[in-house]
């Protein structure tokens, strides 16, 4: 019998290298030799062969192909690019069937010239599904290959060990090489290795290697890891969506999964506290009269309980002045004197606000005096009581206070002292060194304007300081005097 | 204070960030400079996943959360007792880098709260870019959120160096800014975005007649709002987006569903926005960028929200009743686009596959399709749907017109797909036959 008739008769099996160029060298002589697809196995060399074999296939190496071609071979085979550039994709799967699913498609375009057109055809697209898997693959490689830097021998290297799902690791390295191509690296795998040399510029592919040969951690992975755990907003948790897009069988590469499960766990709570602190936000609100009239505003100040701080105050300090005044004045709060005595402005920094208001021709007892936040806030140091700044979220809790006094009073002209008063009223982007003394149109007041806090002048730096800053405070509230008589 | 650690500063910045839904890094091609790290090929690649199912592709963090604002809704105004830290230029650069040779990341989206004025803050940004293009010829992503109301030259500075610019509208109307963000005005913001395509759509004018002129934004410009915090429907949200694509040649319009914060103003909701009327809007916002929907025709007035229940598009078909059924061997482009459950990859492969072969259900379930969904709306070689007999496809009416489907981008063809040509497989064969083996 002559070896044409034997493999005509009978399968004949060749074993496949895990390359398509040797596939194609295979496939090429197979198709010269008119052998269909049914009588050749092209198995994958990278599984082992079948013990038994049941339909009695004849192992052969592949030069059994070569030799006579036979007549009927075609005389020019037809292999259009859209199926040889996917075919190549598809030799990186797994699948130990491919080489077979591949020389079959082959064999069918040589009647069909547009096959590879039809999408639904059961061949076409069972080697679509496997182009997709492997592009899917090279993309996830990409994206979770984690370098690992050393002090090498020759400098920074850069090591990742990675675990493809097919065998892409050729497919997938040029994109390193382009990325990082000016630094030291290395990709280990079970498949193979890739290296990069800066030097070099070219790209060097070895034997497998595994995760042993990868340095076990960086010193970057707290700070990536810390960035992964803040990024995340735990009110929408979703990890299905999650697993979705990052498989489990990725996640042994991945430094930050391990953060996953006490992340998981701690997002509920996190939630739950953001709430209760947003639902629970200090307001005095709740404490504030609904008729507002001085005398019903003074009478409910003490049972505030807006915010923290008049747990710690003597007492709350209301303002103080005619409900005739046109001029309101805003301070920060009351400081350790006027907690005391319950009167605004009685302390040194009332001093000096005396002393401007006279300069400026202002009749103090014309005027009225309050707070932007009514309790004392301090802290103790032995027998002293040192002031402290209030938070920008006392000042809003405070708030409705202070709008409540300025609809009872309805001021021709309301002048914040200081930097606090002025977030208060005017809101946050207020800079009280480039816009005070400017007179503003507002909705509590005809007028508002800001200066600086007597507090401030006591507080300046040296004489000339101090100087200077009284001289504003004093030029404004003369300002302030101008407005109303012209008013 | 006692000064941060890196650590600190990244923990309470990162944090900060979480609230920007976007995190895209495609769309901007950037190939190796062979000086410094990085490229990117134009699609993005997201390198990892948090638990709210949202994808890390780059480093989103704000160079501080310092903001002299007080914006509502937002977690850095100036009012809320949240840790406030500040990045220096030159931390933000080597995170960048070092996280970007980790392959970690695509590159960096930074943004940040007003501090000073918003020159002084954009000023900041810009140098951050800046200092990574030119010091370090990094060539990985930048996106830049422009601080609204500053100055053109800081514009066209950042647009060199950033592959992408955002300008955020933040809130869906006028009236919602004014509410929630005193110191945000919608005519600062959309300034801010006219700068961007003004300068880019110049720029652009420019490397038409000089390709090698440098580019501006080559990633385009996007927008942000936050829905959920105020009564606007959806009808006025994409509404909304649909101007701004319109008006500022925007690429992406982002959704981000309020979710409660910490120390969050009372006028706020205290739950988060449901993810599925996040989800919506973003069909709705592909509906009207592929697909040539009419923001009316997906939220009309008399029906303003879209339904959490269906997709929009579903949505429509239900709503227009006399449109189907379609044939899927016969109709057109535009009508297959309008069939609940096929998606546009697959009106383009059943373009292309009905040359050859005629599709029967059953090759439309090979195609992925799922069968509940077209069921009712289609016709192919073994399947008529009950009840809507009396039509065909040529006599449906249709609502789009021509120009709305003129917006539609051109079928992609696969790549390799396009010319069956003869490839040299079979050199070698060609040879050996020439030598007589054969
Ligand atoms: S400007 Fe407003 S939105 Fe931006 S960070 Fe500041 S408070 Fe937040």
């Amino acid at each position: 019998m002559s070896l044409l008739h034997a493999l005509a008769e009978r399968v004949t099996r060749v074993t496949v290298p895990p390359s398509f160029d040797a596939w194609r060298e295979l496939a090429r002589k197979a198709l010269l030799r008119g052998l269909e697809p049914d009588s050749i196995d092209l198995a994958d060399a990278t599984v082992a062969a079948q013990a038994d074999d049941l339909f009695g296939a004849v192992q052969t190496d592949a030069s059994a192909l070569d030799g006579p071609y036979a007549e009927m071979s075609q005389e020019r085979p037809h292999v259009p690019r859209a199926f040889l550039d996917r075919a190549k994709l598809a030799s990186y799967h797994r699948d130990p069937q491919r080489w077979n699913l591949l020389y079959r498609l082959l064999w069918r375009l040589q009647s069909n010239r547009d096959l590879m057109r039809i999408e639904v055809d059961h061949d076409v697209s069972a080697m679509l599904r496997l182009v997709q898997q492997v592009k899917r693959d090279e993309h996830k490689m990409h994206a979770f290959v984690r370098f690992r830097r050393i002090e090498g021998e020759r400098g920074e290297e850069f090591i990742a060990w990675y675990e493809p799902a097919h065998r892409i690791l050729e497919l997938a390295a040029p994109f390193f090489a382009e990325r990082f191509a000016v630094m030291r690296w290395s990709i280990l795998t079970p498949d193979g290795s890739a290296y990069w040399d800066p030097e070099l510029h070219q790209l060097q592919f070895g034997p497998p290697l595994d995760r042993t040969h990868a340095p076990a951690g960086d010193e970057l992975e707290t700070l990536w890891k810390s960035y992964y755990g803040s990024i995340f907003n735990p009110a929408r948790l979703n990890p299905e969506g999650m697993r979705s897009h990052m498989p489990v069988k990725y996640w042994n590469n991945l430094p930050e999964v391990e953060l996953l499960p006490s992340l998981l766990q701690a997002a509920e709570g996190r939630v739950e506290s953001m709430i209760s602190k947003q639902g629970g936000k200090p307001s005095a609100a709740p404490f504030v009269p609904h008729e507002h009239t001085l005398p019903v505003i003074q009478a409910a100040l003490p049972t505030c309980r807006g915010c923290d701080l008049y747990e710690h105050a003597i007492q709350v300090v209301p303002g103080r002045g005619p409900v005739t005044a046109d001029l309101v004045l805003v301070g920060e709060q009351p400081g350790d004197q006027e907690d005391k005595r319950g009167e605004p402005f009685v302390g040194p920094a009332g001093g000096v606000l005396r002393k401007a208001l006279a300069e400026a021709g202002v009749d103090p007892d014309a005027v009225y005096m309050t707070n932007a936040v009514k309790h004392f806030k301090f802290v103790q140091r032995g027998k002293l009581r040192l002031h402290q700044n209030p938070r920008m979220s006392e000042i809003t809790a405070c708030k409705p206070w202070l709008m409540a006094e300025l609809d009872a009073l309805k001021p021709k002209l309301v002048v914040a002292l200081g930097a606090s008063a002025a977030k208060s009223l005017l809101g946050g982007t207020f800079a009280l060194m480039r816009d005070r003394g400017k007179l503003m149109q507002a909705n509590f007041a005809e007028q508002v304007m800001a200066t600086i806090h007597p507090s401030a002048v006591l507080r300046g730096r040296d004489d000339a300081a101090r100087e200077q800053l009284y001289r504003h405070l004093r030029d404004d509230l003369m300002l302030a005097r101008q407005y109303l008589g012209a008013a | 204070m006692p000064s941060l650690t890196v650590r600190q500063k990244l923990e309470i910045l990162a944090d900060a960030a979480k609230y920007d839904a976007s995190c895209a890094s495609s769309g901007a091609t950037r190939a190796s400079n062979g000086k410094g790290v990085g490229h990117s090929d134009g699609t993005g690649i997201c390198h990892s996943y948090t638990p709210d199912g949202r994808c890390v592709s780059l480093l989103k963090i704000l160079l501080t959360n310092f903001c002299t604002y007080d914006c509502v809704f937002c977690v850095n105004r100036v009012s809320s007792d949240i840790r406030r830290a500040r990045f220096s230029v030159e931390e933000v650069v080597t995170l960048t880098l070092d996280f970007y040779k980790r392959n970690y990341i695509e590159g960096l989206f930074l943004s940040s709260g007003i501090i000073q004025s918003p020159d002084y803050t954009m000023e900041q940004l810009v140098q951050v870019a800046k200092t990574l293009r030119l010091v370090h010829h990094f060539g990985g992503y930048i996106h830049i959120k422009a601080i609204p109301g500053c100055a053109q030259r800081l514009i066209d500075d950042a647009g060199l160096y950033a592959d992408r610019l955002s300008a955020n509208i933040e809130l869906p109307t006028q009236d919602d800014l004014v509410q929630l963000a005193p110191e945000k005005k919608a005519t600062v913001i959309e300034g801010t975005m006219g700068q961007i395509a003004d300068r880019k759509a110049e720029v652009d004018e420019d490397r038409r007649k000089l390709p090698s002129a440098p580019k501006f934004a080559p990633a385009g410009q996007s927008t942000q709002m936050v829905i959920g915090a105020t009564p606007a429907t959806d009808r006025d949200i994409i509404q909304r987006a649909s101007t701004l694509y319109g008006g500022y040649k925007l690429r992406r319009v982002y959704y981000t569903g309020f979710s409660p914060y910490p120390e969050a103003d009372t006028r706020l909701p205290l739950q988060a926005t449901p993810r599925m009327r996040e989800h919506r809007l973003y069909q709705a916002d592909w509906l009207m960028r592929f697909y040539g929907f009419a923001a009316d025709e997906i939220a009309p007035e008399s029906d303003p929200e879209l339904n959490l229940a269906i997709d929009p598009k579903l949505a429509w078909a239900r709503r227009h009743p006399e449109f189907f059924p379609v044939d899927v061997n016969a109709g057109t482009r535009e009508a297959l686009l309008r069939v609940p459950g096929l998606g546009y990859h697959n009106v383009d492969r059943i373009l292309r596959i009905r040359r050859y072969h005629k599709l029967s259900m059953e090759d439309l379930r090979k195609l992925h399709v799922r069968m509940k969904d077209v069921l009712e709306f289609v016709v192919t070689t073994d399947h008529l749907p009950v009840a809507t007999l009396p039509f065909t496809t040529e006599q449906t009416d249709r609502e789009t017109s021509d120009a709305e489907f003129a917006a539609l981008p051109p079928a992609q063809p696969l790549a390799g797909l396009v010319a069956a040509q003869q490839m040299d497989l079979f050199a070698a064969a060609a040879q050996s036959a020439a030598t007589g083996v054969l």
